[in-house]
Formats: C-alpha cells, structure tokens, sequence
C-alpha cells in the first residue's frame, strides 16, 4: 500500500503538472524552431508575441461571458481562441510585412534579424501592456478539476490524495491533437513537405519551383496558431501576465536548442526534457522516502536536490550542458 | 575640426536637451538623468567593444551588471563578525572544496585520453563533490542566516571604500566573462546571444537566493558613499557661504531677515542634493573619459585593426594567423569587465543593492538598443546612444502624456478611452525604444554615429 501511496504521490506533484508544464513550453518551443528553422533568426519577441495572442483570447473571453455565452464545463477560452487566432495571425502578417521581410529579401545576417525581433519585442510588449495593462488576469471559468484529492482518497482508500486540473487535461489534450495535426501536415502533405525542404535547403527549394512568399506566409500562420494556443493554455492553467511571459521565453528557447533548434519533433520533447528536470530536481523527496523506506531508515532533510529558487536556473544549466557535449540538440537539429 | 561636426553637433544637442530639463523641470532631475547616462555609457562602451570591434553578440548583460554590484557590497559593506564565527569556517571549506573539485577535474581531463570511464570520472567527481559541499556548507549557510536576520544575516564585505569596487567589479565580471567564454564562444552568433542571455539569468538567480552571500531579495541597503551625505552638507560653514554666494542676487531682494534665512536654509536643501548628485557626475565623468581614451586607443592600434578584421572576415584573419579564439576570449573578458565597472558604479550612486530589480529588459535589451541606435563600431556614437536612449526612456512618461492629450483633446476628461491611454503613459517608453530601434535598423543600420575607419 505504501508503494502506492508513493507513485501517487510522485503523479501528484511531479508527473502531472510537469507533462502540463512541458506540453505549455513545447508549443512554445515548436513556434521558436519553425521560426528559426524556415525564417532563420531568433525570435527574441516569442514570449511577447505569446501573451499578445492570449490577450485577444481574454478580451473574447471577457466579451463571451458578458453576453452570456459559455462553454459549459469547459472554460469558455476555448471558444475564444479561434477568434484570438485569427487577431494573432492578422498581427504577425503585418509585422513581417512592414518589418521582416525588408531583411529577408536583403538576405540580412541572422544577427540583424535577431536584433530587429527585439525591436518587435518592445513594441509588442507596450501595445499589450497599454491595451490589456500589465497586471496579473484570470480568465478560467468552469470546472475547475476533474479529480479532486479528497474524492480520490474516498475513492481508492489511499492516504495521498491524486488532483487534476481539468485545465492540465485539457492542455496536454490540446497540444496532442495540435501537434499531431502539425506533424501530419509536415510530413505529409505537399505544403508541409515544401517547408522542410525550404528549411533544408533555401536555393534548392527555390530552383525546384517552390514559392517561397507562401510558405513564408504559411510559416507565420502556423506559428500564430501555436503562439496563441501555447500562451491562451498556459494562462488558463496558471495566470495571465505580460511580464511572465516575456520571461517564459528562456525556458522555451532553452526546450527549443535542447531538442535541437530547426527540429520540431526535437522542440516538441525538449519542451518535456526542460519540464521534468525543473520539477524532478527541485522536488522534496522526503515523503516519498518515508513511504518507500522502512520506518528506521526515514530521512531527517527534506531531500531536495535544488531549492525550488533555482527553477529556471535547472533548465537553463541543462542547456548549457547540451550546448557543450551536443551543440546540435539531443535530436540533431541544424548544426550551429 | 570638420570632420567631427557631426559628433560635436549631436553631443551639443544632448546636453542642450538636459539643461532644459534643468531649467524647466529642475536640477536635480537633470543630474540624475545625466548620472544614469554615465553609467548607460560606461556599459555602451563595453557592449560596443564586444559587438562593435570584434561581432560577438552578449546578452547576459545583466549578469555582469549584477557582479559588479555585488563586488560594491562584498568591498563597502562592513564584516559582520558574529556571522563569521559562526559559519565562516563552513563556507570557507567549502570554497577550497569547490577549488579542489575544479582542479581535479582539470587534471583528469589534461592527462587522460577521451574515454568513457573519464566521462564517468568526472561526472562522479562532480556529482560527490556537489554533495558533500552541501553537507558542509548548509549548516554554515544556516547559521549565518540566522545572525541577525532582519538586519544582516550575511557575512558583509570587506569595509572599504566603495571607490575600490569598481576595479573589484571589474574583475568579478571579467572572471565570469572568462568561464563563460571558455564555454560558449565557439558557439554561431545568435546561439551565442541565447546562451549569454540564460547564463545570466542563472547568475541572477543565485544572486538572489544566496542569502548568506548577498541578503538576497531582503537588499542591501545604507551602502557607503563616495560623496559628502547631504544631512552633513546642510550645516557644513563653507557649504551655506557657497549657496548664499551662487544666490546673493536673489536673497538680496528679501529684506526680511527671517524670511532671508528660510529661503537660504531652502536654497541649502536643495542645493546640498545638487551638489551630491555633482560629485557623482565628477567621478563617473572621470571614468567615462578615462574608458574612452583607452578604447578610442585601442580601436586605432595595429590590436583594433585585427579585431576588426576578425570581424569582418574571421576565416581570412585565421589564415593570417591570428589566434581568433584567443581574441575573441580576450575581447568578451575586456568588455564584460567595463560593464562590470558599470554595475559598481550604479550601485555606488543608487546606495543600495537590490537583487530582485535586475532584469533582462532594462539591464541588456536596453543596452543593446543603445549601442544600435548610438552607432555599433564607434565609441562617441555608443555613448551618444547611452546618452539619447536614457534621456528618452525617462523623458517618455512626460512626452506620452502630452501626445495623449494632444490627440484625445477633443474627448471628455472622463471618457473611459482617455482614461485608460493616460493610465498606460509608463508603457509608451517600450513603443519609443521599440519604433526606435526599428526605424534606426531599416534606414541607418550604422547608428546615428556611424563607424568611421580613418587609417592613419
């Protein structure tokens, strides 16, 4: 009974949040790869660019539930997000038209279009902080768990209660039918394959009659969606603040080179890579220990490898240890 | 002479522009916003020498910021004795610890072949050397946090003068500049920038949980100055004859002897801070131009040429046998130190030292955006950019406000749209750098100052 009470334990505080955690960043850090795979710049305006498609998906949301519409159980963002969508992908066509694509046909360094993504990120940031403002914003409505720790406990008789947030479900159900979908169109369909074969090699691509102002255009609209789906989820699980993120970009940038940046499959599992090793080594093992140890043997510390301060710091040394042993990424992205 | 209009006129306009904050809002923000510049231009300098002589992208800015903060506290701040006795012993040892633990590591790698067990060696060194530092450290890091918490709880510093901090900072950032660019240097460009960015973050964060080194999030306040105190300065004799001389035209016209004094002991007041904020000025003003001869120096050597042939065309340089990586490792150390010397200074002139307050937009994006509006290459168009993008980033609030009400003027005071922009003044600050940096990158991607090889 003790063993179990211990896996519960471990799926409570670590595996869950942690795989709804992962699956905010790995969309994050699919946006990131595309970008730099098929435009090849850094977006350093990822995590602005993030909360300015989850502020559209508020405002809607705000605007559903005070004309009285709702999704039932499920929070009405859902709703919201196609309409957020269609904001955030109008948004970055605009931008790339009056920013980007200047350098992209000069064929600018990548530096240059790094340096210019910091100028969008600061113009980003001011139009979400003066429209929406930039205070903390809930906008979750319905169900708040699908399993409630005390019903668990009444359920199966066990002493450590089992919690989940219908948002982590939703999230994690989110991202897999968002990335499947994604990786069908890839590898499947002749648009997706033109992109990779954009990605892999810009002037073969070319010669080979690819039109490249439309997968440029194609490349910016799945990145809306994942941009805006990304942010809209974590907002729902946590909360809505421009300031978060716009530091939840570190994190994404590190998923993103740790799986190999150009490399969405990578992005996607970097994203997880970087979620459990943040919670797995900042997490107080002491319990654990005392259901799977006999009693005489029971730790006195709280058995924590890292204090919790040290959250971004672990992922953050994660990528530098990748970036010395494995420039590429643990998937083999584009050699840097 | 000729030549040189241009630097001169932007400079003159500059300065024109803080005067008249002076005499239209007042002196004293003035100064503060002519200090800040400084100390924005010092970091410019240092920036500029990494992206502007030799390409190399740093955006752990921050991180250097922030060490040479810390060095003000560690030098400035007097020890605290009882923390000492308490846990000085642990930390210490842990210290050798980790020094033993690195040159273990050293020694395995130079000595022995590439091999599997070496990997597991090392990882074995790390992994047990970590673990035993915290078995010894965390009872000293207790005890230390318990001295006194609410007013030390940390081992203090040296009890210097704080002057002496600038140098310290110095070498702090350059030392982490070194470890990290043993690391990361060989990295492309824009890996490089993502890399420095997060490297800082960590730096930042152990900044701020540290406590036993830093206070932490609980500040540093109350840090010596290198200035006069203004209390001190109000009932100082030859300070009061100063400010009745600098005024003797408008206290002459007061006859009433009591009134006289209240206006003088006003004018005191306020001319004490004044003079506070001036001493700054002098002693930041020495540093500036002591960095930008040095530099300017530097950039006209046969050593700048080969920087900026490394930068221009790194393969060629190679192939006439100058030593990139080295060059490189010695220009990322040389231009994290100056920004070290930065983030003493701002310390030094702000008092206090507050590990929650560094941030990635004010302390490197910001910075970046002053070297590219400034003029990338070019040290009076980096500092210009200090000077043009802090003056704008504090002057924006005013200037938004008053584009506000110029464009709402024919809307009611209390209509909610008018409200809410006037709320969101602050964030016009991030539209301005942001459009800024933008226009300057599309039609004058050299910088209002532009890069001017002159070969003499």
């Amino acid at each position: 009974m003790d063993f179990v009470n211990a896996i519960i334990l471990l799926l409570n505080y670590i595996f869950v949040p942690a795989l709804a955690y992962g699956s905010q960043l790995a969309l994050g850090a699919i946006f990131v790869t595309l970008v730099y795979g098929i435009l090849r710049f850094a977006n350093f305006a990822t995590g602005d660019m993030m909360s300015f498609g989850t502020m559209f998906v508020i405002l809607f949301t705000f605007y559903f539930q005070s004309v009285g519409i709702s999704f039932g159980v499920l929070p009405t963002a859902l709703l919201a997000i196609p309409f957020g969508i269609i904001f955030m992908v109008g948004y970055m066509l605009i931008i790339d038209k009056l920013v980007f694509k200047y350098y992209r046909i000069n064929k600018s360094p990548p530096v240059q279009l790094a340096m210019v993504s910091i100028g969008v990120m600061f113009v980003t940031q001011a139009v979400v902080r003066i429209i929406i403002g930039p205070s903390d914003r809930r906008f979750f409505d319905g169900e708040k768990f699908l399993i409630k720790a005390g019903e668990f406990k009444e359920m199966t008789g066990l002493n450590e209660g089992l919690a989940i947030k219908s948002t982590q479900v939703i999230t994690i159900i989110v991202t897999l039918i968002l990335v499947s979908t994604l990786f069908w169109f890839l590898n499947k369909t002749k648009t997706g394959k033109s992109m990779r074969a954009y990605s892999d090699n810009e002037d073969l691509a070319l010669l080979s009659g690819i039109d490249p102002k439309k997968i440029v255009m194609i490349t910016w609209v799945i990145a809306g969606i994942l941009a805006t789906i990304g942010g809209a989820l974590y907002g729902l699980d946590k909360s809505f603040k421009p300031f978060t993120y716009f530091n939840n970009m570190l994190p994404i940038f590190a998923a993103a080179i740790v799986g190999g940046i150009g490399n969405p499959f990578g992005a996607f599992l970097g994203g997880y890579v970087i979620a459990f090793s943040e919670i797995l080594l900042t997490y107080a093992y002491r319990k654990f220990f005392m259901y799977v140890l006999p009693e005489s043997m029971e730790p006195d510390g709280l058995i924590q490898l890292l204090s919790t301060d040290y959250k971004f710091a672990v992922s953050f040394s994660i990528l530098v240890i990748v970036l010395l042993y494995r420039p590429s990424g643990i998937f083999k992205g584009k050699v840097l | 002479m000729r030549k040189n209009l241009n630097v001169i006129a932007a400079y003159s306009i500059m300065m024109g522009l803080i005067t008249l904050v002076g005499i239209f809002q007042s002196w004293n923000i003035a100064l503060s916003i002519f200090n800040l510049c400084l100390i924005s231009a010092v970091m410019t300098m240092g920036a500029n020498i990494q992206w502007g002589y030799a390409g190399l992208i740093n955006f752990g800015i921050m991180g250097f910021t922030a060490l040479g903060g810390l060095a003000a506290v560690l030098i400035s701040v007097d020890p605290v004795q009882e923390a000492w006795s308490a846990g000085g012993f642990n930390i210490l040892l842990s210290l050798f610890l980790i020094i033993a633990m690195v040159l273990a590591v050293r020694y395995i790698l130079k000595n022995y072949k590439k091999s599997k067990n070496r990997t597991y060696i090392v990882a074995a060194i790390i992994i047990l050397g970590i673990v035993i530092i915290r078995f010894i450290s965390e009872p000293g890091i207790e005890a230390i946090e318990g001295v006194n918490p609410a007013k030390t709880g940390f081992l203090g510093g040296l009890g210097l003068p704080i002057i002496f901090s600038w140098v310290v900072g110095a070498f702090f950032a350059g030392g982490l500049a070194f470890v990290i660019g043993k690391v990361a240097l060989g990295l492309r460009a824009d890996y490089l920038a993502i890399a420095t960015l997060l490297i800082s973050e960590i730096v930042i964060a152990i900044i701020k949980h540290e406590d036993w080194l830093t206070r932490g999030v609980k500040n540093v306040i109350g840090l010596k100055r290198p200035a006069p105190y203004e209390v001190n300065l109000q009932q100082t004799d030859w300070f009061i004859s100063l400010v009745e001389k600098f005024n003797s035209s408008k206290l002459n016209l007061i006859t009433d002897l009591t009134e006289r004094q209240a206006t003088l002991n006003q004018l005191v007041i306020e001319g004490s801070s004044v003079f506070v904020k001036l001493c700054y000025s002098g002693l930041f003003l020495v540093v500036v131009v002591i960095l930008l001869i040095l530099t300017q120096k530097a950039l006209y050597s046969p050593w700048g040429r080969m920087m900026r042939a490394i930068r221009d065309n790194e393969e060629a340089a190679n192939a006439m046998g100058k030593n990139v990586v080295k060059q490189h490792l010695l220009i990322f150390v040389l231009g994290s130190a100056i920004v070290g010397i930065a983030g003493a200074m701002l310390v030094t002139q702000d008092g206090l030292f507050t590990p929650g307050s560094y941030r990635p937009l004010r302390y490197t994006f910001l910075i970046w955006v002053m070297v590219i509006i400034g003029g990338s290459g070019n040290n009076f168009g980096a500092i210009l950019g200090g000077f043009v993008v802090w003056f704008l980033w504090i002057e924006a609030a005013p200037i938004g406000l008053y584009l506000v009400n110029l464009t709402t003027a024919g809307l009611d005071d209390t209509h909610f749209l008018k409200v809410h922009l006037i709320e969101s003044v602050p964030y016009f600050r991030f539209l301005m750098m942001g459009v800024g940096l933008l226009v300057i990158m599309r039609y004058r991607p050299k910088g209002i100052l532009p890069e001017k090889i002159e070969i003499k």
